[in-house]
Parts: C-alpha cells; structure tokens; sequence
C-alpha cells in the first residue's frame, strides 16, 4: 500500500496528492555519501519532524528541497511540478534558473542562525521580499508584515535594527519573514539549535502556532523531541543518509523498532535526565 | 605600426638599462626598511611629543605624491648647499617616502607578537636589546615578509619616476630611443611588457610566501 | 630676477589645484565603474569573463602608472592612428589603474558577505540580481569604504604625474613658478606638498563620513 511505502498521509484521512515528493534523492561531497536514495512524500498541511544524528544527513534533505543545494542523483517534486529537472522537447533536463524560480516559490525556510537582513530594519526584513519578489505593493506589504509581526508578538520592534533584538526575537522575525510569503511547505532547519535555552519557549510557541493555523506543510529539523511530540503528524528517523523509521510520536518516541532508533533515544533520555539531575541538585542547595 | 625587427633591435638597448632600475629598487627598498623601523618604534613611543611627530610625519608623507617629494630632494636642497646625484637623490625619496608604509608593516608586525612573550623575556632578564633581536623581532619579521614582498614590487614600479629626475632608467631610455626615431609605439610597449614580466611573477612568487607563513 | 612674495603664487597654484581635482574627480569615476565591472567579471560563473576580468587586474596592476600614462598618450595613438588630448589619457590610464586595484577591493569585500545572507534571500526566492542590489551589495558596500579611502589618496597622489605628459596640472603649475624665480624653490614645492595634503585631507573627510552614514543601524 501507497501508505505503508511512503509512510504518510493528509491530516484530514483522505489521500491528497503530496505536495512534496523525493524519489531516490541522492547526495554526496566527493566520496563522502550524505543523503543515500531517499523516498519521501510530505503531504499539504503535514507537520513532518524529522530527528537524527548530526550528520545524517537531514538537513541537506532540506536544503535541496529550498535549492541550496543540488541532488546528486534522483528527483524532487513540488505540487506535481519537477523542481531540479524541467522538460524540454520531451527530455528531462537539469533546470535553469527560471524554472527554480518558479517552483521556489512554494517553499519557504527557517535558518538555525535566522539570517535577518541587518542593514534594513524590521519591517523591512518582512516587507522586501513581497514587494520585490511578489510584486506587491509597498501599502499591501507593509498591512501584511505588520499583521505577521503582531501574530510574532513583535509589533513594538519594527522600526528597530536586528542588531538590537535578542536571538528569540530574531528568529521570530525570521519566521514572520518567511510565512508572509505564503509558501506551500515551510522548512525549519533547528529553528532553535542557536538560541539560549530561557528564548527556545517563545519561538517554540510562534512555531506551535503557526501549526494549528494552518494549511502550510511544514518539516522540521529539530532536537526539541518533546515539541516533535505535541506538533508533529508524523516523525521521522534519518540516521547515515537513510530514513531509518517513521511514524507517528507516539510510535517513535514509546515504542522505538529499530535498534539505532533506540540507541539515538536513549542518548537523548540521557542527556535530558542528567541535566534534570543537575537542575535538582541545585535547587536542593539553594534551600 | 608595430615593427618586430625594430622592437627586437632596440631590446638590448632597453635591457642594457634594466640594472639600474633594478638597483634603485633594491636600494630605495632598503633605505625604506631602514628609515621605516625606527619610525615605528618612535610611533609606538611613550613620550607623546615623540609619537605625535612621529604620525604627523607619516600621515605627511603618506599624503603627498613622491614625484613633488623627488623634486624637492634633487631642486630644492642644492639651494640650501645639498646636491645629491639622480640616483641618489632617487633612493634617498623612494626610501624616505616608503618608510612611512613600512614603519606601519613594521608595527603590525611587532603588535602581532604576543604580550606574554615581552613578560617571559623581562623574567629571564633579557636586556632591552637582546629582547628585541633575540625574541621579538625573529618573530615579528616573518609574517610580514609577504607584504614587504608587495611593497617591493610597487617600488620597483615606481621607479619610472626617477627619470622625472633625470635618472637614466627604463622610461628616460625609452624616451630618449622614442623621441630619436619617433616610433614611440615598440620602446613603450616593450617597457610595459618588461615591467610585466619582472612584476607578476614576483607577486604570484610573494602571494605563494603569504600562503607558506599562514601555515606555520 | 624677480623678487615675489609666495603669496603671489597662489593663484597660480590655485588653478593648476582646479585641474588636479579635476583629474582626480573623473579618474575616481572611472575607477570606480572599471572596478565594479572588473570585480563583477571576477566573481562570474563563467571561466572567461572570469580569465577577462584577471587578466585586466593582473596587467594594471602589474604595470608602472606612469608607464601606462606615457603609453596611452604616445603609443596608443601610434597604433590606432587617432589623436589623444592629455587629460582624456590622464584619466584613462589613471582610471584604469586604480580601478585594477578597486577590483579587488569589490571582490572580497563581496565574498566576504556571509553565506547565510545569500541563503536566506534564495529561500525568499529573490532572483541573484535582486539579491544582489538589496541584500549583498548594501552589505560589501561599508566593507569597500576604508579600502576606497586609501586607494583615493593613492590616485591623488598619481594625478601629479599628469605633469609629465603636460597636463597643467598643480605639479605643472609648481615648475612654471619655479621658471619665474628659482630661488623660492624650497618654498614653491613646500606649498605643492602642503596643497596636495590639504586635497588629501579633504578626500579622507569625505570617505570618513561616508562610512558614518554607511555604518547606520549596525551594533
């Protein structure tokens, strides 16, 4: 079954069409195999976590999905549309800059070092891209940048500078920044990897709701396993340039299969049950 | 139009010249390293009468063209009892405007090197001199030797000004051939493919030093 | 043998001082566009704009000033048979050889504008131009700014050998003094060097407060 291969479907039951497909992706520097033959179908309005060691390879899968970079071997679909490869004459040629335009639109990304725009102040950094790439006006723009900031919980910053902002509301502006553009698929790659722990919550809530809003497909890059939990449809395992196991949180994260899957679990548990330990024995002594 | 057999004849004649030049770069460079390190000791002194005059000085220097300095040196000074001969006068002006640059070569050099090394010389009581030939400067010199390299070249193209002094070096030669047969066109062309041939080797040559002392 | 006071020379000086600027203004203009264009070239895909773009640096910059000065007013005429006033091969080889320099400067100051920038403008489908104009350029333009100053002083510098192919240029106007009254030599050039410092210092003010409104909105 088309379910069991590809291992998603829409939220709302009913088979859709996916609106992002990879058939035997391939990535390698030279000799070094990075992502190896990945089938992937990310369905409109998914939420698609994607864990694993670094290294794995998972965030390149994302990166040749928003053009950074370019598959070695196999093919990528946006919305039915051939991203890398475009037909001309009836042959499959690598596609030019034209047609990446044209198929990028539907995707937007989140940057682990958010990335803003430093010499243009906020409002700017969430306005250049409609009126210079969409085409918008420069009234139309800036009604709908200051709605996105608002919903950000930025609004009294949009006159400022990045420079004055903290990481938090960084990469809160980063995020305003990338849905204004209505793509179809959002790609957050360890949105929250940079930032202090005490500012993870704030962005992780904006994520949250731009989750719940919405009709947008998002895949996100992240080692916040618990947050992967509460908005994720479907998790998914990469582990050495292959997506070991995927499922839903609950199979993933209670009821892991595959050995690696375990061991990269368990790791995890670890690590957060120390710091818990840490976290209590302070506090013990500070009474 | 462009002669070969011309070009080809009057080669030797250009090439008869070329110590000259070469030996005003050579000189003028070492009066410029010598003038230049003290100048960046007087900049980074204590006493800030010393170190302002000193700035003042290089900021001078570094702001006029050579060409008016040269002229001062060979016009000015013989009216006050000092004559220097074209050569003389030449280096004297490429040294003296150079050292401004390379007292500062000089000083990021010597910055470079790391405080705790001045302190680990005081606790082994080196005197002041030993310190500085011993264990500073070996290590202050290396890492600039790409860009004195650099500076070099660009003195070795400055040459062509001394023959605004009456210097016989490639220019006034080139000139002079010009000017008798009135084919400018091959005496000029062969001294700009000259002065290629010398000059880009040698920064590709300095460019591969600059690479060798990053990896140290 | 005339007995003059230097503050007769002035406005002699002056106006050889008006040709100076001259040259250097158009020469800074020409500079400018062929550093831009070289530098471009340099950072293209393509292997041969690349190789046009190098070789332009290379032999510039590889080439004494005043031989390329001497070359453009006497040989190039020669070989394309046409006529060349001073000041257009003033400028020409002036501007030329600065902007060898200048492409450099372009080059890595662009280079040098972190990736994740171009990155984040690919993910908002900008096209390279556009990403260039607003996001890149604006970023290498502060970059450029203090390497721009000191090659500006440079060109000034380079300007009053213009003398040399006649040009009536301050220097010019400095010797012609000098054929008035030989023995206020010392002094005539004392005011050349003091009048080209105070043009220097000019220029340096000018790049200074450029790079204070450039530097607006940064920590």
């Amino acid at each position: 079954m088309d379910d069991e291969v590809h291992g998603g479907r829409s939220p709302d039951g009913v088979h859709q069409e996916p609106v992002v497909k990879y058939r035997k992706v391939s990535k390698s520097y030279g000799s070094t195999v990075v992502l190896n033959e990945i089938d992937l179908d990310i369905y409109p309005g998914e939420k698609v976590a994607v864990i694993g060691p670094s290294g794995s390879g998972k965030t390149t899968l994302a990166r040749m999905l928003m053009t950074l970079e370019e598959p070695t071997a196999g093919t990528i679909e946006v919305d039915g549309e051939l991203l890398w490869h475009q037909e001309v004459k009836g042959k499959l040629v690598p596609a030019n800059e034209k047609h990446l335009h044209k198929v990028r639109s539907k995707i937007g990304m989140v940057f682990q070092h958010f990335h803003l725009f430093p010499h243009m102040t906020i409002l700017r950094n969430v306005t250049e891209a409609p009126i210079h790439v969409l085409g918008m006006s420069r009234a139309e723009a800036t009604e709908r940048a200051l709605e996105m900031l608002e919903k950000v919980g930025l609004s009294d910053k949009v006159d400022e500078y990045p420079s004055r902002l903290s990481g938090g509301q960084k990469q809160r502006v980063a995020i305003a920044r990338a849905v204004v553009m209505r793509p179809r698929v959002m790609l957050f790659d360890e949105a929250t990897s940079a930032l202090d722990p005490e500012l993870v919550g704030e962005v992780l809530s904006v994520i949250k709701d731009l989750a719940a809003a919405g009709d947008m497909a998002m895949m996100l890059i992240t080692h916040e396993m618990d947050f992967a939990g509460e908005i994720a449809d479907r998790v998914i395992f990469t582990d050495m340039g292959s997506i070991v196991e995927q499922g839903t949180p609950e199979q993933i994260f209670e009821r892991p299969q595959s050995p690696r899957l375990q061991a990269f679990l368990s790791r995890f548990r670890q690590t957060w049950f120390m710091g818990g330990v840490q976290e209590a024995s302070i506090s013990a002594e500070k009474r | 139009m462009w002669d070969w057999s011309y070009a080809f004849q009057i080669l030797p004649e250009l090439a008869n010249v070329l110590p000259i030049t070469i030996a005003a770069t050579v000189v003028g460079f070492a009066a410029a390293c010598v003038l230049g390190l003290p100048l960046s000791l007087a900049r980074k002194s204590n006493y800030k009468a010393i170190s302002y005059l000193a700035v003042g000085w290089i900021e001078f220097i570094r702001s006029t063209p050579l060409l008016v300095q040269l002229f001062f040196l060979f016009y000015a000074l013989p009216l006050y009892g000092i004559s220097f001969s074209p050569f003389a006068a030449g280096v004297l002006g490429l040294g003296l405007h150079y050292s401004t640059y390379m007292s500062e070569v000089f000083r990021s050099g010597i910055d470079a090197v790391p405080a705790g090394q001045w302190e680990a010389a005081k606790a082994l009581n080196f005197g002041k001199r030993r310190t500085w030939t011993n264990i500073i400067l070996p290590q202050a010199v290396p890492p600039i030797i790409p860009v004195m390299g650099n500076y070099f070249i660009t003195m070795f193209k400055e040459t062509p000004l001394l023959s605004a002094i009456t210097l016989v070096e490639l220019l006034q030669t080139a000139k002079a051939i010009g000017s008798g047969s009135f084919r400018y066109l091959e005496a000029f062309t062969l001294v700009c493919i000259l002065f290629f041939l010398f000059s880009y080797p040698s920064s590709l040559l300095v460019g591969r030093l600059e690479k060798r002392f990053q990896r140290k | 043998m005339l007995q003059t006071s230097i503050w007769e020379f002035t406005p002699l000086l002056l106006r050889g001082a008006l040709i100076t600027i001259e040259v250097t203004l158009a020469a800074t203009v020409a500079a400018i566009l062929c550093a831009f264009l070289s530098g471009f070239l340099r950072l293209s895909k393509s292997r041969i704009l690349r190789l046009i773009g190098t070789v332009y640096v290379e032999v510039f910059r590889g080439t004494s000033l005043l031989v390329q000065l001497f070359w453009l007013y006497f040989a190039l005429p020669i070989l394309l048979d046409i006529h060349i006033s001073a000041m257009s091969a003033a400028i020409a080889a002036i501007g030329l050889n600065y902007g060898a320099y200048g492409s450099e400067v372009v080059r890595s100051s662009i280079v040098s504008v972190p990736k994740g920038q171009y990155e984040a403008a690919t993910a908002l489908n900008m096209s390279p131009w556009l990403r260039m104009r607003r996001v890149v350029l604006p970023q290498a333009l502060p970059l450029m700014l203090p390497s721009f100053g000191n090659l500006q002083i440079e060109l000034l510098k380079g300007t009053s050998l213009v003398y040399l192919i006649t040009l009536t240029d301050l220097t010019y106007q400095g010797m012609i003094l000098r054929s008035y009254d030989s023995s206020k030599t010392p002094e005539i050039f004392a005011m050349l060097l003091f009048l080209y410092f105070i043009l220097a210092y000019s220029f340096t003010w000018v790049i200074r407060f450029l790079e204070r409104r450039t530097a607006k909105g940064r920590a």
